[in-house]
């Protein structure tokens, strides 16, 4: 069979940075083509040559066994070719219909006026097609991010796309959402599209793939069935080198208690009554909009709880605001680190000293020396990589940038620190890493929270695991009789009599 | 490819020093235009000239890092002008009404600055609005106050503050070297100037870096309308009359002098050094056009494209 689409010898040389090097990748009709690899590995770079978006140094591209040659995003689009970026193209203020026909509005004949009135038959049929309900009347700023995806689907099916290509799809879906998703893919799958999807999570890509690619530091490394792959192998691809084992273990010496909270209400939290212990690693899981966040936040001081009681190292206490919280020893590493967490126009060693700025001046002069040392330490001996200290945040990987708020928390001596989602959209090696300075943590005696949509990732590292459903805390399983399948129960609402909490 | 990097370095320089090199080209222009020019009498003169709008420029830039605007500093000129002039006509001996007359002028824009970064802090409304409102409030305080007739007659030593020389250099130039050199060391040496940047590049992330960013917003105001009112109290002392026209339109000249030294409207980017070389190519282009007996017309025209051409010049340094 020939392929639909086929890249030969792809070589993207950007000014310092050979982006790709001599790259192949086919994709048939009605598959599933998984394109695996770390942050910076050429996976992007890919798509934005399919997409017209960046031109190719050198090699071909051929769509059905014929030459094409892409000068704009228009050329890709009129090859059929769809692709969905994980920060949705959409126009927020306008309507689901008039974002699915952006660009090519059906129009009253041959008048400038749009055809409402058809516009909207044409995106209820695509939205249809995908078995998919959402009104298309309503604005795209009121829909869930799920639902933003279905239109952006819908929008590529619209436009009959042959070709489409998904770039980390599932980041911020709920397991439920991500099973609809999936029914869409395969529908797609059925109808003869071809579909190339990245994902950092390899679960996603058991299930859903039918072929994968790797890549790694912009050369191709291996292709193969997915059926012919197994976590470790595929592990071993992406890094470049084994995994022993994908999450590090040791044995924590529990202290004494460090945080309790008795019956804290507050926005849809209700009820909420657990503590965590010194040298503890305390889990949050439950899906998106469960509250676990927000709980985060209360503990943190930066939204107010309306009842119940806090108490941090056996003193009630009411931290009304972060800095509060801070100065009792609480950090949090925001979810979304770029948005939360960063100021993306200042440096590494800005954002590090910024908690504590108190530590690296004299009075209200700050001394840059020994500010430039602190960061130094930190990056140090977190490993950041970064060639200097002045370099800009927003140049810096995921995984350096979460080192970076995490070294903020470690200058201002952070006793309880919670992560909120600490490896979304991290690579595989310096998750890793992450745990491994999560278990240091947590060895030198220090209070840890983690929150995580990663369930294996929780039940990898952590010793108890509390599981939250609708604003409620329905369970807290212990390291040994946690399962994925008792979690889930939990987090779906079920109980599980014993555990309850 | 290597003519493609050799542009890309030029044009990186262009826009690291544009600013500078648009000085440079135009203190050379106006050189050899006029025998006037490059003189140190008149190049004293463009500092004097230039004081007033770069006082205040100076505090809008700390207002604008924060991602704000303050629009009433015009007004504010005005209206700490005539405040500080009717203080100087009560029959007090002048060692204390002149002390008295500063000081309340000065207060007066602090407090404005304060409710100003009240209503943007804790009513949450955007600073373009309270701004506008305190812009046209203050317009309107400084008529009713005066009954729009200048209040003159005032005590000639009162124009040693606008009109006096220290060892040759005019007291306004002092000054504005004063203020300078502090939000200099306000911003790049301190805590504060700090937060300044770190809650105009992200607010919340910095909220939840644990500063307290309401006491940052309120204080830029507070420093932007106490400069003002400094600038007010300057000018009414040069014109010896408390003015209650004064500064009309002025925070159009102080935006574009922030802007065109390199400040991102958007908060978190610029630098007050910058501004200071935005006020002086914008007074410097007005002595100049002066000196050619270039008509006012003309000269708002050559303005607008000067701004326009330096904002092109900063996009080249993002990019």
């Amino acid at each position: 069979m020939q392929p639909i689409l086929e890249m030969r010898g792809i070589t993207k040389q950007y000014p310092g940075v050979l982006a790709l090097s001599n790259v192949d990748f086919t994709l048939n009709a009605g598959e599933v083509h998984c394109l695996l690899g770390e942050n910076g590995a050429g996976k992007s770079t890919l798509m934005k040559i399919l997409s017209g978006a960046t031109p190719k140094n050198s090699g071909s591209i051929f769509i059905n066994g014929k030459e094409v040659f892409f000068h704009s995003p228009a050329d890709s689009q009129k090859h059929a070719i769809g692709i969905i970026y994980q920060e949705f193209k959409l126009v927020p203020e306008l309507s689901v219909a008039e974002n699915i026909l952006l660009g090519s509005e059906p129009t009253l004949g041959n008048t400038p006026f749009v055809d409402y009135p058809a516009m909207h038959k044409i995106a209820r049929s695509a939205l249809q097609q995908l078995g998919e309900n959402i009104p298309t009347d309503v604005a795209v700023n009121s829909l869930s991010v799920a639902q933003r995806q279905i239109v952006e689907i819908a929008k590529a099916i619209s436009k009959k796309v042959k070709i489409l290509a998904m770039d980390e799809p599932s980041a911020a879906l709920t397991e439920n959402e991500l099973r609809n998703l999936f029914t869409v893919i395969r529908k797609l799958k059925s109808e003869g599209v071809g579909i190339i999807y990245i994902s950092h999570r390899l679960e996603e890509i058991f299930e859903i793939g039918d072929r994968l690619t790797v890549l790694r530091d912009g050369k191709h490394i291996h292709s193969c069935s997915v059926k012919e792959a197994d976590r470790k192998r595929l592990v071993g691809w992406m890094v470049g080198r084994e995994l022993d084992q994908e999450f590090p273990r040791v044995e924590l010496q529990r202290g004494p208690e460090i945080l309790r909270l008795e019956n804290v209400r507050g926005g849809i939290l209700s009820n909420i009554s657990f503590n965590v212990h010194k040298g503890e690693i305390f889990g949050f899981a439950g899906l998106v909009g469960a509250g676990r966040s927000e709980i985060a936040r209360i503990i943190f001081g930066a939204d107010k709880k309306e009842e119940g009681k806090i108490f941090f190292e056996g003193r009630e206490i009411n931290p009304r605001s972060p800095r509060d919280a801070i100065n009792l020893g609480i950090g949090l590493l925001t979810e979304d680190r770029n948005r939360y967490g960063l100021i993306m126009q200042m440096n590494v060693r800005e954002n590090i000293s910024l908690s504590n700025l108190r530590d690296v001046a004299n009075g209200i002069f700050i001394n840059r020396k020994i500010e430039d040392k602190i960061a130094r330490k930190y990056s140090d001996s977190l490993r950041i990589k970064t060639p200097s200290m002045e370099q800009m945040v927003e140049n810096l990987s995921g995984g350096n940038r979460q080192k970076v708020v995490l070294a903020r928390w470690l200058f201002t001596k952070s006793k309880l620190l919670i992560f909120d989602e600490p490896t979304l959209g991290i690579d595989v090696g310096v998750k890793y890493e992450i745990y491994e300075i999560i278990n240091n943590l947590a060895k030198e005696g220090i209070g840890v929270i983690v929150i995580s949509s990663d369930l294996p990732e929780l039940i990898g590292i952590c010793d108890r695991i509390a599981v939250m459903w609708e604003g409620k805390l329905t369970g807290i399983l212990k390291r040994e009789e946690v399962t994925q399948e008792k979690v889930m129960t939990l987090a779906t609402g079920g109980t599980i009599d014993a555990y309850r909490n | 490819m290597r003519t493609g990097t050799e542009s890309k370095k030029l044009k990186s320089i262009i826009g690291e020093f544009g600013i500078i090199i648009a000085l440079l080209l135009e203190i050379i222009l106006f050189s050899s235009l006029s025998p006037f020019f490059f003189t140190t009498d008149n190049l004293l003169n463009v500092t004097l000239q230039t004081s007033i709008t770069a006082i205040i420029a100076a505090g809008m830039t700390f207002v604008i890092l924060t991602a704000g605007i303050d629009l009433s500093v015009g007004a504010m000129v005005a209206f700490s002008g005539v405040i500080a002039t009717s203080l100087l006509k009560l029959n007090l001996p002048f060692s204390l009404s002149f002390p008295l007359a500063i000081l309340a002028g000065v207060a007066v824009g602090a407090l404005s600055g304060a409710f100003a970064g009240l209503f943007v802090t804790r009513f949450n409304i955007t600073p373009f609005i309270v701004t506008l409102a305190l812009m046209t409030i203050w317009r309107g305080s400084a008529y009713i106050y005066t009954d729009g007739r200048p209040i003159w007659g005032l005590p000639e030593a009162f124009g040693i503050l606008g009109s006096g020389r220290l060892f040759g250099i005019p007291v306004p130039t002092i000054v504005m070297v004063i203020v300078y050199v502090i939000a200099y060391v306000l911003l790049t040496r301190t805590k504060f100037g700090r937060y300044v940047y770190a809650v105009g590049g992200n607010k919340e992330a910095a909220r939840l870096a644990g500063i307290n960013t309401n006491k940052v917003i309120l204080l830029v105001y507070v420093i932007s309308g106490s400069l003002a009112a400094i600038s007010g109290v300057i000018l009414a002392s040069r014109m010896n009359s408390g003015q209650p026209n004064a500064g009309l339109m002025y925070e159009m000249d102080v935006i574009a002098a922030v802007v065109v030294g390199g400040t991102s409207l958007f908060g978190g980017r610029g630098s007050i050094i910058g501004t200071f070389l935005g006020a002086m190519l914008i007074g410097i282009l007005r002595n100049g056009l002066n000196l050619l007996n270039v008509g006012s017309y003309v000269q708002m025209v050559v303005l607008g494209i000067v701004i326009l051409l330096a904002v092109l010049l900063d996009q080249m340094r993002i990019k």
